[in-house]
């Protein structure tokens, strides 16, 4: 291993340093300050007698003395089912003072892709205890569902409810023990500020969840360009976990938004075109490396399904961060300002919301014969409420006929009694879809065009129609 | 992937320079798209520019840890597929490598580096029947043979394009591999199933014709208001969760076409997966068999690697074209040309080329149409007819179809079928706009539809656009004023128009009968409306109030219809429509 004290440029996270051997594309670097500081970083752009660096940890202190060791490997995840518990930073350092990690084995970080014609098809439904993802959305094993959020709502608050809540129901009759059901999380934070990383951490212990769990920190004042490394540590160990040890692991990540925002700063320093709003042209390609590491393996018991979180600068779905994301990951749920702040805990605004698993993952023998058609009737209603809703501020509810002053009460309802749940309140699917039962029952039963003719004869409730006429 | 059949070791380059999938070379002795291999490991790739004794080349795998003064060898062929029997069933990824295969030779589920495999088996024996007898004469193209290659498809075996042609002086029939020659001719040419075919060239034809006949999909927005013709293009535009790739898939299940090629590019994983697991249990509406054994995959998903995004449209329409020139007519599904023509950008911005609109290379255009123009209905070199419709799904940043891809795209495609995600919304699928979407082929389809579905599908289906059209003004009104402010013969246009969109408009795709609806029910549904209409005007002017109207109990059957057999439709919907009229005329 040679050591070069040849840098010829530095600029932003860059380090353009000469050399007079071959260097790997991606290569890892060990770059020594003259105070003796060691920084890490990674070949972008190999040619012969020249290499472009980009330096994790910021190159402040750095200068055309300082020297440079190349590694002769790719980066690497030291992984180890004994990570469990632990605290590491945006590197992949332990920062709880626990012991030393002893690895099983070292993993590359990239990560090669799934093979397609290898992955099991994501059927296991999800409990999460959230109506309006359970009833409406539903989760399952192996899925990635980002939750789209804004700066100042509680997208935290519903990350941890469902890292809390999210179990498998066993079937019944299979017997054995109940712990399987528990996922192993892996908590990735990019760029978040110390106080949002307290709460999780704080919700971590009080539930004693951080003894599955494996959290890795980049918080807001840590190296920008670390934030584009930490996934990937935690991804790999996910999938390490997953398909090596059998876990079904819940990956989130928060906030995507600063990961990006890393990706840009790099891009900008490289001097590359930018693509829309200045966001590196090959984003899409870099998230779909991320996300698509979710999903489940055929022969393997494990899984890994992802919630990676973002806020959309100024609430904007089309902002390239949540655009690409959207088109890559299987749906999103979407927090809403608006349900924020009537007081909706949590604040899951369904019409916009998607996932894409969900119809293989329920109905008959998943969850229960009459969810789809619930869901479908919910959405249909609830949409066509809240389009009554424009007109009724100008018209008044006296000027609409009956049918849609009753649509009105029923998204009145629907979000009062559906989607507010609160944060601690874990529902399962059957109640779920029987405060479902007890909305479309304010309908008159013909409106039901979406429900099988039976699942109406053996849920609706006739009662209902006049108890809300009555009020 | 093909193997070279030149097998001359050329002169190996050095590599100069890596950056992501753009790798540059010395002294290689390529020709531009040859395909080379680079590095320790042989990661194949392709030659994309030649600047004096620089060779740039895009790498179709990770190019972690490769480093400059490793090699490059050049293999002296372009880029080439496999064509021959074993290509139906299969599923390949941007560069035909085979997946299943890959998985066994990698060992597992994850792809790893440098690992090639020819696109068909070699191994395998096929039943070989002579088309054409020992002495006759055949030229380049002509089928002297077929294979049964699966249920659904007998697979012709032709002469190669190329071929002197001449004589047969020896064919029989009986088992070979696709290596082996099943017939010689006086010229000493001889020829096996297997032939190779550079991706990038459209194979020849003679002649391009004008498509009169549908794609028909069994469904009902489609076949009745958009209709596709067998041979022509169709672009699916919409943001993400608006159901592009399920209406892809439901028009790869039931599109009458004999052979579906279906490129999954720069998509999810996850979805290939569906495909790869629903395909081989789903019925072919045409035959009965498996829907697998007429398909062939293409699975580059968003996470393989970004040349081999690029490469994989183009594999998959000189598969299309093969089968066209057996005769067969092909359906071609790419979802997504957005990700094919940012595969383009990427490698471009790599190259520092100057950018055109959003970045997009400037020749984004040029690419896009010489794709589309390879569909199209032809006669083949042999006499044969064929078509390849090719059905492009486009995935606009911020579902904005102002954007270049969407906009380039537009400009090709006969067919436009929007998708809106404000329907998507209100769980209104296939959530495909009827206000903004198009098809050109719609005149010159009529005659088949008239022949084979009804003498007035154009006038009933002129009669659905016309309400919806008044529908879309009055529901401006009713924004402001509310439905019930509206005169009464508008309040039933309304009420129409609501069953058009739910009884006719949506379907089900997850329903098992719903999801497929032949063009006779799809016909049935909408006269059933239209003589709700009819009725329901007559009672108005007999002076029936409307509330009364809209209430009769027959009615919300209308919605039924679509989940109603097929069988069982034409009975369905004659007592309806008779108690419809009953329960109407009673009022009055």
């Amino acid at each position: 291993m040679k050591e070069y004290q040849t840098i010829t440029e530095i600029s932003g996270p860059l380090v353009h340093v000469e050399t007079d051997e071959p260097i790997g594309y991606d290569e890892i670097v060990e770059i020594e300050t003259g105070d003796g500081q060691t920084r890490r970083g990674q070949v972008l752009d190999t040619a012969s007698g020249h290499v472009a660096i980009q330096v994790f940890e910021g190159t402040e202190g750095i200068d055309t003395d300082s020297s440079v060791r190349f590694l002769g490997e790719t980066m690497k995840m030291p992984v180890t089912e004994d990570l469990l518990g632990r605290v590491l930073d945006g590197s992949g350092n332990p920062i709880d003072s626990g012991p030393d990690i002893v690895p099983d084995e070292r993993r590359d970080i990239v990560g090669a892709a799934i093979n397609p014609y290898s992955r099991e098809y994501p059927e296991d439904f999800i409990q999460t205890g959230v109506s309006a993802i359970d009833g409406m959305n539903t989760l399952v094993r192996g899925q990635k569902l980002p939750i789209f959020s804004g700066s100042g709502l509680p997208h935290n608050d519903l990350a941890l409810q469902i890292a809390r809540q999210a179990s498998v129901p066993e079937e019944e009759g299979e017997g054995g023990d109940d712990e399987d059901t528990e996922f192993a999380v892996i908590f990735g934070a990019m760029g978040i500020t110390a106080e949002e990383a307290n709460e999780f951490m704080d919700d971590f212990e009080r539930t004693g969840a951080l003894e599955r769990s494996v959290v890795f920190m980049n918080l807001a004042d840590d190296p920008a360009v670390e934030r584009t490394v930490t996934p990937r540590l935690a991804l790999t160990t996910a999938e390490y976990l997953a398909f090596d040890k059998g876990y079904h692991v819940l990956v989130i990540l928060t906030d995507m938004t600063n990961y990006c925002e890393a990706l840009r700063q790099i891009g900008a320093a490289r001097e590359e075109v930018p693509g829309r709003r200045g966001y590196p042209g090959y984003m899409y390609t870099d998230l779909a490396q991320l996300y698509e590491r979710a999903g489940r393996v055929k022969g393997q018991e494990g899984s890994i399904t992802q919630i990676p979180i973002l806020t959309m600068p100024s609430d904007d779905i089309t902002h390239p961060i949540p655009d690409l994301t959207g088109y890559i990951t299987e749906g999103q749920i979407l927090v809403d300002r608006g349900l924020n702040s009537q007081g909706i805990q949590p604040p899951i605004d369904p019409l916009p919301s998607l996932s894409r698993l969900m119809d293989d993952g329920i109905g008959e023998g998943l969850t229960r014969g009459d969810h789809g058609g619930v869901s479908d009737q919910l959405y249909a209603a609830y949409a066509e409420g809240e389009d009554l809703r424009d007109l009724v501020n100008i018209v008044g509810r006296e000027a609409l006929s009956e049918r849609d002053n009753n649509y009105l009460d029923f998204a009145e309802e629907f979000e009062e009694q559906f989607v507010q749940q609160g944060y601690d309140t874990s529902r399962d699917i059957d109640e779920t879809l029987d405060i479902g039962w007890d909305l479309l029952s304010m309908l008159p039963k013909p409106e039901l065009n979406r429900i099988d003719e039976e699942n109406i004869e053996e849920h609706y409730r006739e009662d209902v129609e006049a108890e809300v006429a009555a009020d | 992937m093909s193997q070279a059949t030149d097998t001359t070791v050329r002169e190996d380059g050095v590599i100069e320079s890596v950056s992501g999938p753009v790798v540059t070379a010395t002294d290689l002795d390529a020709k531009m798209n040859d395909v080379v291999y680079v590095g320790e490991d042989g990661l194949m790739g392709e030659v994309i520019e030649i600047e004096g004794n620089l060779t740039t080349i895009q790498v179709y795998e990770e190019t972690s840890a490769v480093a400059p003064g490793e090699p490059v060898e050049g293999t002296g062929s372009p880029l080439s597929v496999d064509l021959g029997p074993g290509m139906l069933d299969s599923i390949y990824d941007g560069v035909q490598r085979p997946l299943d295969v890959l998985e066994d030779k990698m060992g597992s589920a994850f792809l790893d580096r440098g690992v090639d495999a020819p696109g068909i088996d070699l191994e395998k024996t096929w039943e070989f029947t002579p088309e054409v007898e020992e002495g006759e004469a055949v030229e380049a193209g002509d089928i002297v043979g077929s294979v049964p290659e699966t249920p659904s498809i007998d697979h012709k075996v032709m002469v190669p394009p190329g071929y002197e042609g001449g004589e047969v002086v020896s064919i029989e029939p009986g088992d070979f591999t696709v290596e082996e020659t099943v017939a010689e001719l006086d010229t000493g040419e001889e020829i096996q199933m297997r032939q190779e075919w550079p991706v990038r060239q459209a194979r020849p034809t003679e002649d391009k014709q004008t498509p009169t006949e549908p794609l028909t999909s069994g469904q009902r927005i489609l076949d009745g208001l958009f209709p596709l013709a067998k041979g022509g293009t169709a672009a699916i535009p919409g943001p993400f969760g608006s159901g592009k790739t399920v209406a892809q898939q439901s028009l790869a299940k039931f599109a009458d076409a004999d052979i579906v090629v279906y490129i999954g590019c720069g998509e999810r994983g996850n979805e290939m997966t569906e495909v790869i697991d629903d395909f081989p249990d789903l019925p072919d509406p045409q035959t009965g068999n498996a829907l697998m054994a007429r398909t062939c995959l293409i699975a580059n998903t968003s996470n393989m690697p970004v040349a081999a995004r690029e490469s994989c449209v183009y594999t998959g329409i000189t598969i299309a074209e093969h089968y066209r020139d057996m005769g067969y007519d092909v359906a071609l599904m790419a979802d997504s040309t957005s990700r094919w023509a940012e595969a383009m950008r990427e490698i471009s911005s790599r190259l520092e080329e100057m950018p055109g609109e959003e970045g997009y290379p400037a020749y984004l255009a040029a690419r896009l149409s010489q794709f589309y123009e390879r569909a199209g209905y032809f006669d083949n070199v042999n006499g044969t007819e064929g078509s390849i419709s090719a059905i492009g799904a486009v995935s606009p940043p911020g579902g904005d179809f102002s954007e270049p891809v969407t906009q380039n795209t537009l400009r090709i495609v006969k067919t436009f079928w929007a998708l809106d995600s404000d329907l998507a919304e209100k769980r209104h699928f296939p959530a495909i706009n009827w206000d903004d979407s198009y098809s050109l082929y719609r005149d010159q389809l009529d005659p088949w539809f008239v022949e084979n579905v009804a003498e007035d599908w154009p006038e009933q289906r002129q009669w659905a656009i016309d309400i919806l059209d008044e529908d879309g003004e009055l529901q401006e009104v009713v924004q402001l004023v509310g439905k019930d402010a509206l005169p009464e013969d508008q309040q039933l246009t309304l009420e129409v128009a609501r069953f058009i969109k739910e009884a006719w408009l949506q379907q089900n795709a997850l329903h098992d009968v719903d999801r497929y609806c032949p063009p006779e029910k799809t016909y049935r549904i909408l006269g059933a409306i239209q003589s709700f209409n009819d009725e329901a005007t007559d009672a108005l002017n007999a002076g029936v109030p409307i509330d009364e109207i809209t209430g009769i109990d027959a009615v919300p059957r209308l919605n039924r219809i679509g989940t109603t057999p097929d069988d069982e439709v034409d009975e369905f919907v004659d007592e309806l429509e008779a108690d419809i009229e009953e329960q109407l005329r009673s009022l009055y």
